[in-house]
């Protein structure tokens, strides 16, 4: 690993070998002994078809993140108790109206024992939908006005609804919903795991490179936090959030406590590779020539674990989003208005309604999909940072 | 290495009383107290305390003393077994957590045998038949078990067999066994009702611990003295759980060291969304209430748990390990 760097040159040295004793290098062979550390990485992940497929589940995710809005066909504030539970509408291409995608239309029917409101789905009543129509208002980053949106239904009437993941008890559009908490859920995953690495990468570097009692201190304390039991000492600290907070700050104090134990593990692995690397002859060579300490440690040390860093924060990243979505759905996360993950698979807490309304746990899938992706994303990535896997 | 163990326990002491200030920091940290939110749950069901009844029950509960105070008297009481009184219920925190206590220990005691029993056969044969469709298959449900939450698993489970089997699976007693005393009878209904909870506990322990065994099993098979005792005509099965087998459990052992206390701690989702009566749910209650004193004792007592389950797996591991007990 701590070879990374420099073995760019050391593969021209050999194919200088070569040169030497048989024919001049092929193109391919040129290729390979003139590209950087990175480009070799990017070859070798690009080999894994799995980690690939999931690079790109990832990416449409962060697509999401950007701008839920344009995903979303509906408000997804927008409440009408009347429309509860309204079944999943399936999207069909090629089924019957020539190229136009269409959604079943739903029905209400008034239950005459229970006098409550049941939708069903009516296949003979088709929805058009359209790509790119104008629905609410909403703004981009925040910034923008705009009202394009990526699906809707074609004619823009009452009629003609469209719930692609059905609604929830308060009859909120599900889709819409999950777009949103997709960017709470995936921003904290995001933000908590950057939180970590710095604070990691910080503590760590300074435990290893420069030892003695500030070592001391940061080892003891990481053996601390690492002894503590996680769940319950977050539900304590989430617990005592102060509840006037807004969902801004709620947001982020979890994104603090969530990385408060995540950071420990990346401090130790960053103080071994310090420990070993202190040692080695390019870092004295490095400090002969009157390099800072800094320059040294941000030059030449950090470059040749980077990469692993960065495969190993992006399998913490999972973590991040599992335990949110676990603390949320306990009501000790994320708390409504706010929409996350776990908020949404609330909803889903209560086995009745979860039998008169499965797709309320479509979320969950999500959360399984979204943690599976960034998994095959982080091994590929590890397997692509070692310079010995071949 | 008896040495090795006591210098451990001696730790123990030390690390609770951290623990036990950083707890009571936590549980003092949320503005009000537990008589604040009592006093708005009184107010809200249209019955109101007079100023000076409300500060004699503060003087009662002593709550308008200092925190260091607060604090030494719970932990003069803690040492003497008394964990105090629960704000909520009126009953002592020793008698609530009591049977729940014992319910958390032997549920993740359950999933920490499933999870061994199911991950280590598992982990042989997916290496000893590395790239068959059999591994392929184990491989992919490693992933999806890995990558599926407690309580989505749980979720899933009790809707399949709510809406297609028509029973429920929560709790883990019989409704007639539920406020029994404890007796042979209610101990098979116990046995017949966790299994479940522990399964979902255990799946991503297990698919986890079953990349590891395979992974490290493959690296011994690759070693010399496996082709060595081959070539001797040592059957396949026998040279491979006599040798290798042993070797790669040993890096295993340390996984104990944070799988014990993340089961223990990891009940409280499984415990909250099966129903399942043990300390998880009760310090869920006790933080959303308030409820000071009861949810110190429970963190406290997960604390004292994650503490035992490393140092059973330090202990362990220094009995398995010559190189570690000569180190310290």
């Amino acid at each position: 690993m701590d070879e990374a760097a420099r073995q760019p040159e050391r593969r021209g040295a050999l194919a200088a070998d070569v040169v030497d004793v048989a024919a001049p290098p092929s193109a391919a062979e040129e290729r390979v002994s003139l590209a950087s550390n990175w480009t070799l990485v990017w070859w070798r992940f690009r080999r894994h078809r799995l980690a690939m497929a999931s690079a790109v589940v990832l990416l449409g995710l962060y697509a999401v993140v950007l701008c839920p809005d344009f995903f979303s066909t509906q408000d997804p504030e927008f409440t009408e108790a009347r429309l509860a539970f309204i079944p999943v509408q399936r999207p069909r291409i090629l089924e019957g109206v020539g190229w136009s995608p269409w959604v079943p239309a739903v029905v209400g029917k008034r239950n005459p024992t229970t006098l409550r409101m049941e939708w069903q789905v009516d296949p003979a009543q088709k929805v058009r939908v359209r790509l790119f129509v104008r629905g609410y208002p909403y703004r981009i980053l925040g910034l923008f006005p705009w009202s394009l949106h990526l699906l809707g239904a074609s004619d823009g009437s009452t009629t003609g609804r469209v719930h692609l993941l059905g609604t929830d008890r308060l009859g909120r559009d599900q889709w819409s919903r999950l777009m949103h908490g997709t960017q709470t859920s995936m921003t904290i995953g995001l933000v908590a795991v950057t939180l970590s690495v710095v604070l990691g990468v910080l503590l760590g570097g300074v435990s290893g490179y420069i030892g003695g009692l500030p070592d001391l201190v940061i080892q003891r304390l990481i053996e601390l936090l690492q002894s503590l039991p996680t769940i319950p000492i977050w539900l304590a600290l989430t617990a005592a959030l102060p509840r006037d907070w807004t969902p801004i700050r709620v947001f982020f104090a979890i994104t603090v406590i969530l990385s408060l134990v995540g950071w420990t593990t990346l401090a130790r692995e960053v103080r071994s590779r310090f420990l070993s690397l202190r040692e080695e002859d390019f870092v004295l060579a490095a400090d002969l020539a009157g390099c800072s300490r800094a320059r040294i440690i941000v030059r030449h040390m950090v470059p040749t674990f980077l990469s692993h860093i960065i495969a190993t924060s992006t399998l913490a990243i999972p973590a991040m989003i599992i335990n949110e979505t676990s603390l949320s759905f306990l009501g000790l996360g994320i708390r409504p208005p706010a929409i996350s993950w776990g908020v949404l698979l609330q909803e889903a807490q209560n086995i009745q309604t979860l039998a008169l309304a499965p797709w309320l746990l479509i979320p969950g899938l999500v959360v399984i999909l979204s943690v599976l992706a960034f998994n095959l994303v982080g091994d590929g990535l590890r397997d692509a940072a070692d310079p010995y896997s071949h | 290495m008896t040495r090795y163990a006591l210098r451990r326990l001696v730790l123990l002491p030390v690390l609770l009383f951290v623990f036990s200030v950083a707890v009571f920091a936590i549980v003092q940290a949320p503005p009000g107290d537990f008589l604040t939110s009592y006093m708005a749950t009184l107010a809200s069901s249209g019955s109101s305390v007079t100023a000076e009844q409300f500060e004699a029950l503060r003087r009662d509960y002593g709550l308008d003393q200092p925190l260091h105070v607060q604090y030494w008297k719970w932990m003069a009481n803690v040492l003497q077994g008394n964990l105090g009184l629960s704000l909520e219920y009126q009953r002592p925190n020793t008698e609530l957590i009591g049977e729940r206590l014992v319910l958390t220990v032997i549920l993740a005691v359950f999933s920490f045998a499933f999870t061994w029993l199911v991950a280590i056969p598992i982990g042989i044969y997916s290496a000893t038949h590395q790239r068959s469709v059999v591994d392929y298959v184990i491989t992919v449900l490693n992933y999806v078990g890995v990558a599926t939450p407690n309580f989505m698993l749980a979720l899933i489970l009790m809707w399949v067999a709510y809406a297609y089997l028509g029973i429920g699976v929560t709790g883990l007693f019989s409704p007639e066994f539920v406020d029994a005393p404890w007796s042979l009878a209610r101990v098979l209904n116990l046995l017949a009702h966790i299994w479940l909870p522990a399964v979902v506990l255990g799946v991503a322990g297990t698919a986890r611990l079953t990349r590891v065994m395979r992974a490290n099993l493959l690296d011994e098979l690759n070693k010399p003295y496996v082709v060595t005792a081959r070539a001797k005509g040592l059957t396949e099965w026998r040279l491979v759980l006599r040798y290798p087998v042993r070797l790669a459990l040993n890096p295993l052992v340390s996984t104990i060291g944070w799988y014990l206390p993340a089961l223990f701690s990891g009940s409280l989702i499984v415990a909250t969304v099966m129903n399942i009566p043990n300390i998880g749910p009760l310090l869920l209650r006790a933080l959303v209430n308030q409820d000071m004193y009861l949810a110190g004792s429970i963190l406290l007592i997960y604390c004292f748990l994650a503490i035992i389950g490393t140092l059973i797996s330090d202990v362990l591991l220094a009995w398995l390990d010559p190189r570690i007990r000569m180190e310290n």
